[in-house]
């Protein structure tokens, strides 16, 4: 995936950043303390809410129905659907016919580990000079109050995948599951997953070739084993070891299958080599992640009950491992019976966690053009909100508006899956949430250019 | 050495052998030069597009976005030979005997023009050997023609039809350089040859880039320009060349062709129209004091994330700005970039386009426009649907040269026209037929009609609905 960030670099939207930033000198005593304002005023305790009149949209794959309530108490969802009651004591908000849907679930994101990706200062996605790898763990670095979760969240996304980037390894280390809350505790999950690249990146990071890649994985899941049976015994540090003594322990849990295994591949030949891997370790709990030609294998990706993350719109064989790609594959996928998520495959992947609505609106105007796969409404939604927390294992915790699910609920000013359509309130955990970020600043700044008495930079 | 680079080395030792005999050749069959060593061949690489067949066609009871802002409804409209012919309500008078579609729930718009592509240059597969866009071993490569480097058998060019109505773009060189080289306007249509796409007649373009790409690119070398005031000084720099080569041309003095100084001099003589990739407001402005220094205009901002924060002074100095509709923060002279730049430089009486510089984007420009018109109308901006469409209509074409050919439904235009099964503004909305010159190039409901390049042909998913 950052191989084709890098190919796209030059063509005049260059990310990689050199200069030595003097930001953090300059940053006043001021903001410092508006910072930690927001902090502490914001946001408002949950309290038991009810919104009724809804466009409501579970988000299970179910077509949204009409007049639909929803129930929040104590940060879950306790009742949904047309015809319940509002509780005594709840608040209770009349969406008058507007769209209700679960907060949007980025099914693959590096959000929060980077401010501005091509300024390296600011960009925590990949460790190229760490002696580390399977163990490096994201969480600590995920930045909550990182400018790109605000924007996300005001556009409606409320929980995101977060990988790390293969640096040194075919191992990538463990990706975590945050919420886009504006608060400190971003984390839902941590070490939520193991992320490996298997393919075109994985057999760069391998030596050369596709071959090295799966001896190398191989090898290094022994080396878990090995360690796992006796851990005071392993040497991580001869020279014959592939994996040090953390990285070796950090794997451990990928072979027993307590850890999913999320596995970056694209082309249908890789994606059944990912697949026979289990002949070996039988336990690996696998997720794919890309999986551009993944329709081409839908049965086998379907037999092996293997929930796949992809791209969506993705159509061009932009590289050799996608020369099948079409924007069919999710709608064929899910026609075979996979569970289908929808992520930034493709790039963009710490910034434009607000793609997800894109992605699920064109695989519903598929189903208008002959000959192509799409899915319908509440399919396209599922893409985006149950299926990527189901991917993760968190089906129960979140990602549809069911009772018992955490109250993640945005309201929209129209159907979510048009571009011109934008949230009115977020809640997360039953939580409102600000719908302000810098980019509204800078637009109310701005609504008219011209400087008045005092220059603009009086005007906040 | 693998089976690739000893194929590599043949071919190149294959384009050593030819490379002279075909320049020769080339030479031989042009025109004697009329006058001194300063004398350019006119139009060396002319294009070869023709028009494809057509027939007669009228579209009716469709709405109708005319790209310069109008709108009709139950509209009408005709094309014949190339042209449109006829377009009104549905009072339109249209002869009998014709292949007429019925376009009720339907929308009809120009053909979407991207001014800012890298299909072909940065072709699909993204590999090294076809990475053509950056001629990044010196700052200022005004001599490279972007046509020269692009690969007619792009994927790319279908998809934009298929999924984008796209019927005419702008193929430009990177960004690496201050000046780039020379863009080119295409008709997207499948051609064995660069040539077989050209635009007739159409201007050629400079693109210019201002901000961190240059400066990073030969700071890493080392070299001139580093910082932006590098960037500047090399730039103008390189425009006292430049008139001083212009003056002696124009004198009809003899001295040795530079292609360089040729491109320079046909923008200071505004022929050629300058494409400047900028990101920063305050970047822009010395751009413009910059072209005022040296007398050529400036006719589109490129990406110009903080076109709004100045879009009083785009007004004033009659400047286009190419935007993205939501694309920020990738990098610090991205960080401002905000969702209603474009409304906002529209609302201020300048000239806003929307862009994609992406092989992907391009396929949903209408979508990118879609974002920047919902979030317009949430601060107040009520722009109607019709008048956004300017957006990728008459906007671009204007800033390309090509208005009085294309960019609206007007009579007697080039029949450049989508039918699209909804409002196009829709995510749910995708071309269900595209006409290029009056000919039917792309149609959702024939299998055939759709574009396989010779890469793709043969290949897993070939003619696949994509």
């Amino acid at each position: 995936m950052t191989v084709q960030t890098n190919l796209r670099s030059l063509r005049a939207k260059s990310r990689s950043g050199k200069g030595i930033s003097i930001v953090s000198r300059l940053r006043s005593k001021r903001t410092a303390l508006a910072i930690l304002a927001a902090v502490t005023s914001t946001p408002a305790l949950a309290q038991s809410i009810a919104i009724t009149g809804a466009t409501l949209a579970i988000g299970d794959g179910s077509e949204p129905i009409q007049n639909g309530t929803v129930v929040i108490a104590a940060g879950k969802v306790v009742a949904v659907g047309a015809g319940v009651a509002v509780p005594a004591g709840a608040k209770a908000i009349d969406a008058g016919g507007k769209w209700v849907t679960p907060g949007i679930v980025s099914g693959f994101s590096r959000v929060g580990l980077a401010e501005v990706p091509g300024v390296r200062e600011t960009n925590d996605m990949r460790a190229t000079k760490s002696p580390f790898s399977a163990a490096i763990d994201v969480a600590p670095a995920i930045n909550p109050f990182a400018n790109p979760i605000a924007i996300s969240r005001t556009a409606g996304i409320t929980r995101a995948v977060v990988a790390p980037v293969a640096a040194t390894s075919i191992f990538a280390g463990q990706g975590a599951v945050v919420d886009l809350g504006a608060d400190m505790n971003p984390i839902t999950k941590a070490r939520a997953f193991q992320y490996v690249e298997m393919g075109e990146a994985g057999a760069d990071e391998a030596g050369g070739s596709r071959a090295a890649t799966v001896l190398t994985f191989r090898m290094m899941l022994r080396e878990a084993q090995e360690f796992a049976r006796a851990p005071a015994s392993y040497d991580g540090r001869s020279r014959d070891a592939l994996l040090n003594r953390v990285d070796a322990e950090a794997l451990v849990p990928v072979v027993t299958g307590a850890m999913p295994l999320m596995v970056h591949v694209e082309s249908a030949r890789d994606i059944l080599t990912v697949l026979s891997l289990r002949q070996d370790f039988p336990a690996l709990k696998l997720i794919l992640a890309g999986a551009t030609e993944g329709w081409m294998v839908a049965p086998q990706i379907v037999a092996a009950k293997v929930p796949v993350i992809t791209a969506g719109l993705e159509d061009l064989p932009s590289s050799f491992e996608k020369l099948a790609a079409t924007q069919s594959n999710v709608g064929r996928m899910v026609k075979a019976g996979v569970s289908v998520s929808m992520g930034l495959l493709t790039g963009d992947d710490a910034l434009q966690l607000r793609a997800a609505t894109q992605q699920a609106g064109n695989m519903v105007a598929l189903t208008k053009v002959p000959g192509a796969t799409g899915l319908s409404w509440g399919q396209a939604l599922r893409t985006i909100t149950s299926a990527p927390a189901e991917a993760m294992g968190l089906g129960d915790r979140f990602g549809s508006l069911k009772a018992g699910k955490a109250g993640d609920v945005v309201m929209w000013d129209g159907d979510p899956l048009e571009m011109t359509s934008a949230p009115v309130a977020v809640w997360i955990d039953g939580v409102q949430q600000p719908l302000e970020n810098r980019q509204t600043k800078l637009r109310d700044r701005y609504a008219t250019p011209t400087e008045g008495a005092m220059p603009k930079a009086y005007e906040w | 050495m693998n089976g690739g680079g000893k194929w590599l080395l043949i071919a190149a030792l294959l384009a050593g052998t030819a490379g002279p005999i075909a320049a020769k050749r080339d030479k031989a069959a042009q025109p004697a030069p009329s006058q001194g060593t300063s004398a350019e061949p006119d139009n060396p690489y002319p294009s070869t597009y023709k028009p494809y067949p057509g027939r007669p066609t009228v579209i009716r009871n469709a709405t109708i976005f005319d790209g310069e802002g109008g709108r009709i409804d139950k509209g009408v409209v005709f094309l014949n030979e190339g042209r449109i012919v006829a377009i009104g309500g549905p009072d339109t008078p249209i002869p009998a005997d014709i292949a007429v579609f019925d376009g009720t729930g339907k929308y009809i718009t120009p053909g979407v023009i991207d001014i800012h592509s890298h299909l072909g240059v940065y072709a699909s597969p993204g590999v090294d050997a076809l990475s053509d866009g950056n001629e990044m071993t010196s700052p200022v490569t005004p001599h490279v023609w972007a046509e020269h480097s692009i690969w007619p058998q792009d994927p790319g060019f279908g998809r934009a039809l298929a999924n984008g109505g796209v019927t005419t773009l702008q193929i430009l060189p990177g960004s690496g350089n201050l000046f780039g080289g020379r863009s080119v306007t295409v008709k997207n249509v499948p051609a064995r040859t660069q040539q077989g796409m050209k635009f007739p007649g159409a201007p050629y373009g400079l693109k210019m880039a201002c901000g961190e790409n240059p400066k990073r690119v030969y700071g890493a070398k080392g070299r001139e320009p580093s910082t932006r005031m590098g960037n500047l000084a090399v730039d103008r720099q390189t425009w006292i060349k430049a008139r001083e080569y212009q003056k002696k041309r124009a004198a009809g003095k003899d001295q040795t062709r530079d292609l360089g100084m040729e491109t320079l001099a046909d923008v200071l003589e505004g022929k050629i129209l300058v494409q400047n990739h900028c990101y920063r407001a305050d970047e822009m402005a010395n751009v413009i004091d910059m072209s005022k220094e040296f007398g050529y205009r400036i006719t589109a901002f490129h990406h110009a994330v903080e076109s709004y924060k100045i879009a009083d002074l785009l007004r004033e100095n009659g400047i286009c700005s190419a935007m993205w509709g939501d694309w920020y923060g990738f990098k610090m002279e991205a960080y401002d970039g905000i969702k209603e730049n474009v409304p906002l430089v529209h609302q201020a009486g300048a000239c806003a386009i929307v862009h994609s510089d992406d092989q992907d984007g391009i396929q949903r420009l209408n979508q990118e426009a879609a974002k920047a018109l919902g979030a317009g109308r949430r601060m107040g901006i009520n722009i109607s649907d019709e008048a956004a469409w300017t957006w990728l209509a008459i906007n671009p074409a204007r800033a390309m040269g090509i208005d009085q050919q294309t960019g609206s439904l007007k009579v007697g235009k080039m029949a450049d026209v989508v039918l699209w099964n909804g409002n196009p503004f829709s995510t749910y909305t995708r071309p269900e037929k595209v006409w290029i010159d009056g000919a039917l190039m792309y149609d959702s409901s024939n299998p055939k009609l759709k574009p396989v390049t010779d890469f793709e042909l043969g290949q897993i998913g070939a003619g696949d609905v994509k």
